[in-house]
């Protein structure tokens, strides 16, 4: 072995051990606080509930088996439905969110430099306010008696002195408030770098307007979608503080029913399983978005 | 299809490849003219990017809008596709009136400067866009693509994704997306600055090859004279949103209009004249003749035609009075088929400098700081008005 080589080798030694002493710390604090608590966490789900509340042996299938609705009283569908709210709430708020974060950040991205500034702030400034008040403002919008609740009263909408608070719809809108930025930043994002030439190109190939902007505009805002489906989906699908308050205990969502178990009602497995739908059901949105945008994308670039 | 104009012929240009027609591709189809009146383009806060332009682009013709970056150019291209309207005036395409008409309600393509391909689609697709945006039935797309890829030699391209495609191959795609559609006039802005000298120049003689074969009207943009003289039947130089003169590359670069062309196409020997009596006109290296009946500010005096002898040598036509000045070699270029020299010419207090590029005969090349006899033909002085138009 030649003399370079030998230098050469101790060197590759030290750089493999500057490596691991800067990435050791890291790993020990993700090892400690994620990797062992979820370890533990999906134990938990095949643990039987003590009379206590308390999570012991033998290892059973009893905390899915409680999930899928099975209990002393024989089968009920609550925790399904529970499961069916939290898919529909987080699909229909994400749908929304779309619908109005589309416009919105496209439009921003069209204003003066200075203007857009001030709009994004306005967009991110209210997120900045504890999600709890925010919640509790919307109560007080929505209550019986408010204009709000009289006006959805005076066309049908409700039945009388029910108040559009708590409701389904309540928590729908308290998740698409909440989540909005999530989606207006990563759209602007999108639509800040837009390439117009491509829009030109499409107006010139005589594309009308509609096939333009499937054409030219959607694709090139596709990755901050995606992005922004993805930081408004998954929180949505396990949220807890906005169904807790108003849904007013009657639109329970998984968050809920996994705090509760953890909580008041002490099972401890069940919400350990509970928890593991939940990730389970992340996983495979995540896994459907990423499908979504490798086909519409057809490019490299991804985002998740 | 209703939309297109009535000089469209049904058959497309590139079928006859398939015919025995022979190499005039253009005779299917006519080709189309522009005419432009009273062009203006103001955009809001009061910035003029056309003053009152006339313009007429005749069928079939290479023309070239050449100017600086700023001078509006690109903004009149942008009018005739349709992407910007005008603040005032009207724009007709063979003869029809398509002021107000949207871009995907004109027969005009454009092949743009960042080529502006869908990375999202496959090369092929790209191309036949505009065809499936007409309505065009899937097999007979496919039909035209091949009959494209074979015009414009574009190979196994076409099976390529648009990321995998290198600057050249894209500008050529481009041009193909463009041309398939058959439009009446194709508007190219500036689709050569992007790539390298070698495929520049390729790719110009390639361009112009397919304009002549097409007799299609070409509109081309660019800031490059050299570009502009070697493609274009004729030549509009822009500034400040005004022509300054429309011709021949030969009439713009031999008989400039005014100083600003005669420096925006590569002019150096500009002399301001101080006073004029008959045919003699005053200048910093002394007294000239011209033959230049116009008034002038300026004169110019092309390099090339400067003729070099050494000091003792005879007159290089004998019998004809040339205006004669002595000057000193300061530097010296070689480009190989000519040779630029730098002189400077002493008159009195004077200093001035002038170029004058010799082509290269075999001749014994003259050094620096060598004493240097320069003869100038009278009818090479050119008077010049000093400025723009406009201006």
């Amino acid at each position: 072995m030649s003399q370079a080589d030998v230098v050469w080798r101790r060197r590759q030694r030290r750089e493999t051990r500057h490596l691991l002493v800067s990435v050791l710390p890291g790993a020990l604090w993700i090892f400690i606080f994620l990797v062992l608590p979820s370890a533990y966490l999906m134990s938990v789900a095949f643990m039987t509930n003590g009379g206590f509340g308390q999570p012991q042996m033998p290892l059973t299938l009893d905390a899915f088996r409680n999930l899928a609705g099975f209990g002393f009283l024989g089968w009920s569908p609550g925790n399904l439905y529970t499961l069916w709210r939290s898919i529909f709430q987080s699909v229909i708020s994400l749908a929304l969110v779309v619908l109005v974060a589309y416009p919105v950040a496209w439009y921003i991205s069209l204003c003066r430099p200075r203007l857009r500034a001030i709009m994004l702030l306005a967009v991110v400034v209210p997120s900045w306010t504890n999600q709890v008040i925010r919640a509790f403002g919307w109560m007080n919008l929505l209550s019986p008696g408010t204009p709000l609740s009289s006006l959805a009263e005076k066309m049908g909408l409700i039945a009388p002195n029910m108040g559009l608070f708590p409701s389904d719809f309540a928590v729908t809108l308290g998740l698409v408030y909440n989540f909005l930025p999530f989606m207006v930043l990563p759209l602007y994002a999108a639509f800040e770098k837009l390439d117009h030439a491509q829009i030109e190109a499409a107006r010139d190939l005589y594309a009308s307007p509609l096939r333009t902007f499937f054409v030219a505009v959607l694709p090139q805002t596709l990755p901050g979608l995606l992005a922004g489906s993805v930081l408004v989906a998954i929180p949505a699908f396990g949220m807890y503080v906005i169904p807790e308050l108003l849904g007013g205990g009657r639109s329970q969502m998984l968050g809920n029913l996994v705090a509760s178990q953890f909580g008041e009602a002490a099972n401890w497995p069940l919400g350990a399983a509970g928890a593991l739908l939940m990730l389970l059901a992340t996983l495979m949105g995540l896994f459907i978005l990423r499908r979504m945008g490798r086909r519409l994308g057809g490019g490299t670039e991804m985002v998740i | 299809m209703a939309e297109r104009s009535p000089t469209a012929a049904p058959d497309g240009p590139f079928q006859h490849r398939d015919s025995t027609q022979g190499a005039n591709a253009g005779a299917a189809r006519e080709a189309s003219s522009i005419n432009l009146k009273g062009i203006r383009k103001e955009y809001p806060g009061g910035v003029v990017a056309l003053e009152s332009v006339d313009l007429d682009i005749r069928a079939g013709e290479f023309f070239t809008l050449l100017g600086p970056s700023g001078c509006g150019k690109t903004t009149l291209l942008r009018m005739l596709a349709g992407l910007d309207e005008p603040s005032a005036g009207t724009l007709s395409i063979g003869g029809v009136d398509v002021t107000d008409t949207p871009p995907h309600k004109r027969s005009v393509n454009t092949v743009f400067q960042s080529y502006a391909l869908f990375p999202h689609l496959s090369v092929r697709d790209n191309i036949a866009f505009g065809l499936k945006m007409r309505g065009m039935a899937r097999s007979e797309r496919e039909q035209k693509v091949v009959e494209i890829a074979e015009f414009i030699k574009l190979g196994s391209l076409v099976d390529r994704r648009v990321d995998q495609l290198s600057g050249g191959q894209r500008q050529r795609i481009a041009l193909a997306r463009a041309l398939i559609c058959e439009p009446d006039v194709l508007l190219l802005d500036e689709p050569l600055s992007a790539l390298d000298a070698g495929l520049r120049s390729q790719l110009q003689v390639e361009l112009l090859r397919t304009q002549k074969r097409l007799g299609m009207t070409f509109v081309f943009v660019t800031h490059d004279q050299e570009e502009a003289m070697v493609m274009s039947d004729r030549i509009a130089v822009l500034s400040d949103g005004i022509i300054q003169q429309i011709g021949t590359p030969q009439e713009v670069y031999e008989r400039p209009a005014n100083l600003f062309v005669a420096r925006f196409m590569g002019h150096d020997n500009l002399f301001s004249i101080s006073a004029r009596e008959g045919m003699t006109v005053q200048t910093p290296i002394g007294a000239l003749e011209t033959e230049d009946h116009n008034e002038g500010k300026v004169a110019l005096i092309r390099p090339e035609t400067l003729e070099l002898t050494s000091p003792g040598a005879p007159s290089v036509e004998p019998g004809k009075q040339l205006n004669t000045l002595m000057c000193r070699v300061v530097e010296r270029f070689y480009r190989g088929s000519n040779v630029e020299y730098r002189l400077s010419h002493q008159s009195g207090e004077q200093h001035s400098e002038l170029i004058a590029e010799i082509s290269n005969t075999g001749e014994r090349l003259f050094r620096v700081g060598d004493e240097v006899k320069v003869e100038i033909y009278p009818e090479d002085v050119i008077m010049l008005s000093d400025d723009e138009e406009g201006a």
